[in-house]
């Protein structure tokens, strides 16, 4: 929807003589004047924002303000490419999308598959009800959860390790096992929820088709793989575009509360490493800069995957 | 479906069977962890660990006690629900009436509102614009700073917009017709149709303020304003490092009791509005609206 609006701006009664014009915005006047509070809302809050963003091309000083801070071009946007930090920023953003991406997608798929096939009723409107419940936790709930589990003194894993002769493990906050905590709690959290849009395509697929397959005495394996999975794959090609789209989210507020500096080197984002130079060092234009760099490409893949949606499932995402 | 009970269906059945309740078990054991360890007594605990399984004869709500007469927990919960009545407030104060313009699809204009609402749903400049936009505002120590950025959802609007372009177009045309004002069609023609709708769109921006814990941490330096999470958060880290030194007056439970305690009192409203969450997502309200 959004590439349609974006192409369109024009008014569409631009044809209409002018006197008209006026008397058909007179006949909505209350119309708009009940959206003004949000309109000016937007205009504060969302394109504030904007309007300060162009510090990412300046040297933003704080008394100067940001119209009065001197322009140094892409000066920024240099540092941060060519800085030792880049490489290492955007391989943990994309480790961390990516994998929560290609993990969490087949497991989501495999368990709407079988929630859809089951013949106790009750039992799975149960396990929907269970697996749902974690998508509502914030990722604070999470971390006790985690410690729970996992904390090198008592965490229910690291005792069954010991139990198996093994070592305990710390699991937070060591580098080699970071990445492990932070991709598989995400879809501990989030497959369940993620099942409901698979569960609705194959919903919608005719009943007519498992009748013929039964027909044809084919097994219920079969009738998954024939039927069922080909049903799937318009909605798993939509999530895979519209996640790619959003390849740069790697998941700050759940980074945010799990890492610690030993794991910095596996476990920084950029959203993380933004927050930290912009709000804690005060390099408030390189920061700035960073998110902007995040931002045109975010736009960037959003419109490809928007625009490749509606050619490969004939859907646009939004 | 079809049920036809051949030798190969029933085992497959099994097997599924099987599969979801390991699913189950994966999700449930976690939980029972953090409530186990809640609730263990601390002679037990310093003895032994923390068991498997516990009897609820010997369970204990020393811990639970011990957070709800503290004197920053009660304080906190106190804040978090001022952050999730108001926000939610705000949030639909200013979602519905921009939902309602633009599912009137003959308004003049209604694009290019809908493109000034779009584009800042695709291009985000990032955190510190907006961290910049806000102190200059001299926001800070002032829930406002919470709840004001975030309180438009695009995406809640459009789900919003969805719902009222279904509704019949007569209804509002009569109204008119009599004399209605918009505003008055809104208020009274269109609300109480929406009941749905607004329960559904109300508590997700709920849940979203009731969990936010990182724009507390960015904006209220005052330990008074401090909501829920973020001194569950300061809880759980004082664990992980021993250097929460307010929390070691505590004797009578460990501290990891205190912790997941902490963690199940920080989720209870959770549990008490989930039922009404998942009343309206079963009924398809939300998944309709995730592909227009």
């Amino acid at each position: 929807m959004a590439a349609r609006v974006l192409s369109s701006g024009a008014f569409s009664f631009a044809r209409i003589k002018p006197k008209n014009v006026w008397r058909t915005f007179w006949r909505y006047r209350w119309l708009y004047l009940i959206m003004l509070p949000t309109l000016v809302y937007f205009a504060i809050f969302k394109y504030g924002p904007l309007w300060n963003a162009q510090i990412a091309f300046k040297d933003f000083k704080p008394l100067l303000g940001v119209l009065g801070s001197p322009w140094v071009g892409f000066e920024h946007f240099k540092t941060f490419i060519n800085s030792f930090y880049f490489a290492d920023l955007i391989r943990n953003t994309l480790i961390f999308s990516l994998a929560k991406l290609m993990l969490g997608l087949p497991i989501a798929v495999i368990c709407a598959l079988a929630l859809h096939e089951t013949w106790f009723l009750r039992f799975r409107t149960f396990v929907q009800t269970m697996i749902y419940l974690p998508h509502f936790l914030s990722w604070v709930i999470m971390f006790g959860v985690l410690l729970v589990l996992l904390s090198p003194g008592n965490g229910l894993i690291n005792e069954i390790i010991e139990k198996l002769g093994g070592e305990p493990i710390a699991f937070l906050t060591s580098p080699g096992s970071f990445r492990w905590v932070v991709i598989l709690s995400d879809i501990w959290k989030e497959t369940g929820w993620s099942t409901i849009l698979y569960l609705a395509a194959l919903l919608a697929i005719s009943p007519d088709l498992y009748e013929a397959a039964a027909v044809d005495g084919a097994t219920p394996i079969q009738r998954m793989w024939f039927i069922s999975l080909p049903g799937l794959l318009p909605v798993i090609v939509l999530v895979t575009l519209l996640r790619l789209g959003h390849i740069l989210e790697a998941g700050f507020n759940q980074i945010f509360v799990l890492y610690s500096v030993p794991v910095y080197s596996v476990g920084d984002i950029l959203d993380t490493w933004v927050y930290r130079q912009g709000v804690l060092n005060f390099q408030f234009s390189l920061a700035t800069a960073v998110g902007f760099f995040k931002g045109v490409i975010g736009l960037v893949l959003i419109l490809v995957a928007n625009r490749v949606a509606k050619r490969v499932a004939r859907q646009s995402i939004y | 479906m079809l049920q036809t009970r051949t030798r190969d269906a029933v085992i497959f059945q099994i097997g599924i069977a099987i599969f979801l309740t390991i699913l189950l078990l994966m999700i449930l054991i976690p939980f029972w962890r953090v409530i186990v360890t809640a609730v263990i007594p601390l002679d037990i605990y310093t003895k032994e660990g923390v068991p498997f399984f516990l009897s609820p004869t010997k369970w204990t709500s020393e811990a639970f006690r011990q957070l709800l007469t503290h004197s920053m927990f009660p304080r906190a919960a106190l804040n978090s629900v001022i952050i999730t009545v108001l926000g939610t407030a705000i949030s639909l104060f200013f979602t519905v009436p921009l939902a309602y313009g633009l599912s009137t699809r003959s308004m003049p204009g209604r694009k290019v509102i809908m493109t000034f609402v779009l584009l800042t749903y695709l291009f985000s400049p990032g955190l510190i614009p907006v961290y910049l936009l806000i102190t200059g505002m001299k926001l800070t120590n002032n829930y406002l700073a919470i709840i004001l950025p975030p309180a438009v959802s695009v995406y809640n609007t459009l789900v919003m917009m969805g719902f009222f372009e279904g509704l019949p177009e007569e209804l509002k045309e009569s109204a008119r017709l009599d004399g209605a004002n918009e505003l008055q069609v809104l208020l009274h023609i269109i609300l109480p149709l929406s009941k749905p709708i607004l329960l559904t769109i109300g508590l997700f921006y709920a849940v979203f303020f009731w969990n936010e814990f990182f724009t507390p941490i960015l904006y209220l330096n005052d330990s008074n304003l401090t909501p829920l999470p973020v001194l569950l958060r300061n809880i759980l880290i004082s664990a992980s490092f021993n250097e929460y030194v307010e929390y070691n007056a505590f004797s009578s439970s460990s501290l990891e009791s205190l912790k997941s305690a902490g963690v199940i009192i920080t989720m209870l409203p959770m549990f008490f509005i989930y039922p009404w969450i998942q009343r309206y997502f079963t009924k398809g309200t939300l998944v309709g609206g995730v592909k227009e």
